[in-house]
């Protein structure tokens, strides 16, 4: 067990949040509570056994969290993405893994169907994603294809009513429990990106296989596993959008993806800094609360700072999305944003707990590990800056 | 059936408790607010019975516009309608005047059973619920457990000094609820998004003078400070003497 006292279960108040509506007020703070009552308990346990804790996943379901930003008709509650990324920041205030099962699940699994699947695939996968009947899982990534996601290796091969798909792919989160699984194949080989479809790919689908994956650095709370396909035969409906268009479909869902990601290390940040505080309020040194040492006071200053100003990038990225305005180039500035400060502010978080902050005693070193994730998930902070520049050189 | 769920808007536990300028109230400068965790075991007791007899759920409070945010939270639970009876200086009522005004509330609604908590975490009177059921002439259980509504009557427990009394009533009647009658439910995101179809009434209400009026507040005083009497096995005889003589709790 870990020491109770500084922990995440007393976390201060946010005081953020006076621009927020109303529904949105009361979805942040119903997930607050989830989270603390439901989902802190588990964070260290579900680290150190790397375990998916599907109870949890349950309860989130039951709440309606996986449809917050789909519309009524296939089950959603239609609160937005805004509503939708305070529900990640919630969760992965007190478990990172968490947010990011949540985040991929929705961003990832589900809404490329949503967005660009026809009729028939949305009727048929949409509301059970939703109702949670089973899990969403992206396959873009491959063992010679991460940033570089045009070289992907996976063929699809049209064969009657049928593309039959060879390849391979990795780091494919929440896998195991997923029923439908979006994946980039090449249709047309020799002419690069443009070569590339998307399917969906259903989990009982003759010469698909999902094999263990790797162990990892930090968010071992959320499930990953890789994607064997072995002429696997895919309908010809499953194609997700129009032959060819599967890469640009893929980076669409990721600059939708990457606001998710950006609320997750906006979270990971807030809950690390909730624990830095409240140690340096309570532990003393050279007769003193550290809260009383200016070499700390700083440290905190930077941190809420960052913080705040990370909540400002992402909250304003949601907010275009759910205004139908281009958000791609604010979307991987509040994602670079975030992430790096999560990165900054749980290292700091580690300084000011010292010697205890490095122990498993206290969070702040998973969550530090956790936060590693989201400067290289849904694009690294390598490609964010590549998208930013270009869309400024576009424009300029 | 008509099913009415009182609740009252009082500080969170967190609240600093000091003295206001007129000592005989509190400075509620910086204070955050809740409904009183009583009051969310009585609403949800209003739903479980709405789901089980079928009816209408409405939640209504004595209190400030802003306690529309506590009233909100058991709509997106499940509740149908609000009702704030608006009261901008709670702290200046009594529990008779706050009972008089919520009889006369029920009475409009034409409800069938009333739902209270046993408590209000702030003020500590446990006076509201047996003298509303006073003023309509009702059948009262305070303090239930356990409760099994079916037309026109109802069985409840109530835990005593003395072990579990079963009790039976005939409706109408107003329930005072204590922990252990049920398990909050949290607001799904369907009921959140709901509460937008649903209203909240702001209502006048006719404020009795009251009877019972606070005259001075004083602070608990300050506890002692711990004392470590050693460290290990061997302070424990120390541990034992003083528990014995300074506490007096052996």
């Amino acid at each position: 067990m870990q020491t109770e006292t500084p922990s995440p279960y007393t976390l201060p108040e946010i005081k953020h949040g006076f621009d927020l509506t109303q529904d949105q007020a009361m979805i942040r703070d119903m997930v607050r509570e989830f989270a603390l009552a439901e989902v802190a308990p588990l964070a260290h346990e579900i680290d150190e056994n790397h375990r998916f804790p599907e109870e949890t996943w349950k309860k989130i379901v039951e709440l309606g969290l996986p449809g917050i930003p789909f519309p009524e008709e296939y089950g959603g509650s239609n609160g937005g993405t805004l509503a939708y990324c305070l529900a990640v920041e919630e969760l992965s205030r007190v478990c990172g893994s968490t947010g990011l099962t949540l985040a991929a699940h929705v961003s990832l699994g589900t809404f490329p169907i949503y967005k660009w699947g026809n009729e028939r695939l949305k009727k048929a996968y949409v509301p059970k994603l939703i109702a949670g009947e089973y899990m969403g899982a992206y396959g873009l990534t491959e063992p010679n294809a991460g940033s570089d996601s045009g070289g992907t290796q996976t063929t699809a091969v049209k064969d009657g009513d049928h593309y039959v798909l060879n390849g391979a792919k990795c780091f494919i989160t929440n896998a195991n429990y997923a029923g439908t699984f979006i994946c980039t194949a090449v249709t047309e080989p020799g002419i690069g990106a443009k070569g590339i479809s998307a399917f969906v790919v259903p989990r009982d689908t003759k010469g698909f296989r999902i094999e263990k994956g790797e162990q990892k650095l930090g968010m071992r709370g959320s499930d990953w596993a890789s994607l064997v396909f072995q002429d696997a035969r895919i309908p010809k409906d499953h194609l997700l959008g129009p032959e060819g268009e599967g890469f640009k479909t893929f980076m669409k869902t990721l600059d939708g993806g990457r606001v998710s990601i950006a609320a997750l290390s906006l979270g990971i940040a807030q809950g690390a800094y909730d624990v830095a505080l409240a140690y340096a309020k309570e532990r003393e040194a050279f007769g003193k609360h550290l809260s009383e040492l200016q070499a700390v006071q700083f440290k905190l200053a930077n941190m809420a700072m960052d913080i705040e100003a990370s909540r400002h990038l992402v909250y304003h990225a949601a907010r275009l999305k759910d205004a139908n305005l281009p958000y791609a180039k604010e979307a991987a500035m509040a994602k670079l944003m975030a992430s790096e400060c999560s990165m900054r502010v749980t290292y700091d978080a580690i300084q000011i707990h010292g010697g205890y902050g490095y122990s498993r005693e206290y969070p702040v070193e998973r969550m530090w590990r956790d936060a590693k994730l989201c400067v290289i998930g849904e694009g690294t902070s390598e490609v964010q800056r590549m998208i930013i520049s270009r869309n400024i050189l576009r424009n300029s | 059936m008509k099913i009415v769920a009182c609740i009252k808007r009082v500080p969170t536990t967190e609240a600093q408790a000091k003295i206001a300028g007129d000592g005989k109230s509190l400075d509620n400068a910086g204070w955050q607010y809740m409904a009183s965790f009583y009051d969310e075991i009585a609403v949800e007791q209003a739903i479980l019975t709405k789901e089980k007899l079928g009816g209408e759920v409405t939640v209504v409070t004595l209190g400030p516009s802003a306690a529309s945010k506590e009233v909100r939270e058991f709509l997106a639970r499940g509740a149908d309608t609000g009702v704030i009876l608006k009261d901008d200086h709670p702290s200046m009522r009594d529990p008779r005047a706050t009972a008089k005004a919520l009889a006369a509330k029920v009475k409009a609604l034409g409800a069938e059973v009333v739902f209270v908590g046993r408590v209000a975490t702030d003020r500590d009177h446990s006076a509201v619920g047996a003298m509303l059921a006073t003023y309509l002439g009702w059948a009262c259980v305070t303090e239930a457990i356990g409760l099994e509504l079916s037309a026109g009557k109802g069985v409840a427990k109530r835990e005593t000094e003395h072990g579990v009394e079963t009790v039976e009533f005939s409706l109408p009647a107003v329930i005072t609820c204590n922990k252990g009658l049920n398990e909050p439910r949290r607001a799904s995101l369907k009921g959140i998004m709901a509460v937008k179809s649903k209203t909240i009434a702001e209502e006048a209400f006719e404020n009795v003078a009251a009877q019972v009026t606070v005259s001075k507040v004083e602070l608990p005083p300050a506890r002692k400070a711990g004392r470590i009497v050693g460290e290990g096995a061997a302070a424990v005889p120390a541990l034992i003497e003083a528990l014995r003589g300074e506490a007096r709790i052996l």
